[in-house]
């Protein structure tokens, strides 16, 4: 089998957001909506102060909070465990939004630019109705991974094959692969490391692992 | 923390509010409209009050939805979906409390009720389910919400009393208990909460909470009191305790739904080591009590 994650290692990253602007180029989101986003945390009390930085997006969680809620079959787990939406059939209640505690869904009712009331060059190029009125979160770039696949590439080690947040990070903080394979860079990241995983108290399962400590 | 901190959920407004208030308020007066309608009380009237509540609701949800034409997809996950559960509910519920109305059944009509509690169950699992939000993914919500559903039909079952000039004493009864049963329940769920929740939440909860109490709570009980044990004065004193009961409960589900709705926030279970003779350390868990 095959489960495809992520793995943050929190030493590495340096808030730069190169993975939240390569996942916006990647799936060309309105403003405003970020799949891959990194939070800047500050931990302790002056002067012995402390920033932390997370990346954070859709979790793609073993058991699902937002695919239990899904009124319509939209949200759906694959067997590889990317948790992925059918803009073709979400009817945009949201409940899904309201459910996910990683705040990772979005849901934009009407078509937003990022200069002004007119689309640029780009965006109208890219834009997608579909993606009106209906809740959008982070697929991993599942369509690079199938496309890459099919290609005989390795996702998380061939870069036309792995999420654009991975390829972009500039510190190495963010590795993608296959958690079921032990000679995966996850496996191998996860055995050589100490790691949590974000809200596990709510027993999601998140596929989202974050390296803290050397083993 | 900007970003960090649990934020107010924006996507489900005072029309979903209005959902759960109305769907409340509707199911709780067919449950009692149906069980009075045994002794006499007209069923017709009554029937489509209820109905026309839960309609009202759900009509206001559907106005929330972003594709409202396919709203059909609702139908599609029974198997783990409460909001489908919902649906499903409604079906029975509005084709049974058609017929009673229909045929002036009371039989029919407490039917109706039955399915109508069923739809209430499935609207407190719909917040229940909701992870995201600790003030709705709190267990006590969803007695909180059951009770109040039925609190609400018997203080509307009282507000129709009055106007029909009758006030017998069951349904005073029936309300007081419920809204004692109510407060106690709110306390408890309040107190929960304070074990661990977002503060954003608990300050409004805690701040509605003093509010609600009284205004929802002692002014109705002490207008069923002076109701019952002034003579002729239970026709007027019932019904109005009545309308600040009703009201209270509909305050309290839009405040939990819209105002207190902080999402879960972000954490992390431990700071990360940095350097070569760094160590981690303990996380942090950002606008949480």
């Amino acid at each position: 089998m095959t489960r495809w994650v992520m793995v943050a290692d929190l030493r590495r990253c340096v808030g730069c957001q190169t993975c939240t602007a390569a996942c916006k180029h990647a799936n060309a989101t309105p403003p405003g909506v970020q799949w891959r986003k990194v939070l800047d945390m500050e931990m302790g009390h002056f002067p012995d102060v402390k920033r932390v930085f997370v990346p954070v997006g859709c979790q793609h969680c073993d058991e699902p909070p937002c695919l239990d809620v899904c009124p319509s079959t939209a949200t759906r787990k694959r067997d590889d465990g990317i948790v992925t939406i059918d803009y073709d059939i979400c009817i945009g209640c949201a409940y899904c939004a309201v459910a996910c505690p990683y705040d990772a869904r979005y849901k934009v009712n009407k078509a937003d630019f990022a200069y002004g009331d007119e689309p640029s060059t780009s965006e109208a190029q890219r834009f997608d109705d579909r993606r009106l009125g209906v809740s959008t979160k982070c697929t991993f770039c599942v369509d690079r991974i199938d496309e890459g696949l099919e290609k005989g590439l390795t996702p998380g080690v061939d870069p036309e094959a792995t999420p654009a947040c991975a390829n972009s990070c500039l510190s190495q903080a963010l590795t993608f692969g296959d958690i079921d394979d032990p000679d995966s860079n996850v496996s191998r990241l996860l055995r050589e490391n100490k790691y949590f995983r974000m809200h596990e108290e709510l027993e999601t399962g998140p596929g989202f692992y974050y390296l803290w400590d050397a083993e | 923390m900007n970003g960090v901190t649990p934020r107010l959920q924006p996507n489900w407004d005072w029309r979903a509010a209005g959902n759960f208030t109305f769907g409340g308020t509707g199911t709780g007066f067919l449950v009692f409209a149906s069980i009075a309608a045994l002794g006499g009380f007209p069923v017709r009237l009554p029937g489509l009050i209820g109905m026309a509540f839960v309609a009202l609701g759900l009509t206001m949800v559907w106005l929330e939805i972003g594709k409202p034409w396919r709203f059909l997809n609702v139908y599609f996950h029974p198997q783990r979906s409460w909001m489908t559960r919902e649906a499903y509910a409604a079906l029975p519920l509005f084709a049974v409390g058609g017929l009673a109305v229909l045929l002036d059944q009371p039989g029919l009509l407490l039917t109706a009720a039955a399915l109508g509690l069923i739809f209430l169950y499935c609207q407190a699992r719909i917040l229940r389910a909701a992870k995201g939000v600790p003030a709705w993914r709190a267990p006590l919500l969803l007695p909180l919400i059951l009770t109040t559903g039925l609190t609400e039909g018997a203080c509307l079952l009282l507000i129709a009393l009055s106007l029909l000039g009758q006030m017998p004493a069951w349904p005073v009864i029936a309300a007081a208990l419920l809204v004692v049963l109510r407060g106690f329940l709110w306390r408890d769920y309040l107190n929960r909460l304070r074990m661990g929740a977002p503060s954003e939440t608990l300050a409004v909860l805690s701040s509605f909470g003093k509010i609600f109490l009284i205004l929802g709570h002692a002014v109705p009980l002490i207008a069923f009191i002076l109701g019952a044990t002034t003579p002729g004065a239970s026709l007027y004193m019932a019904p109005a305790g009545a309308i600040f009961a009703l009201l209270a409960g509909w305050a309290m589900k839009y405040t939990i739904v819209t105002k207190a709705a902080h999402k879960q926030g972000f954490a992390i279970l431990h700071h990360p080591s940095r350097g070569p003779k760094g160590t981690g350390g303990p996380g942090v868990k950002p606008g949480w009590n």
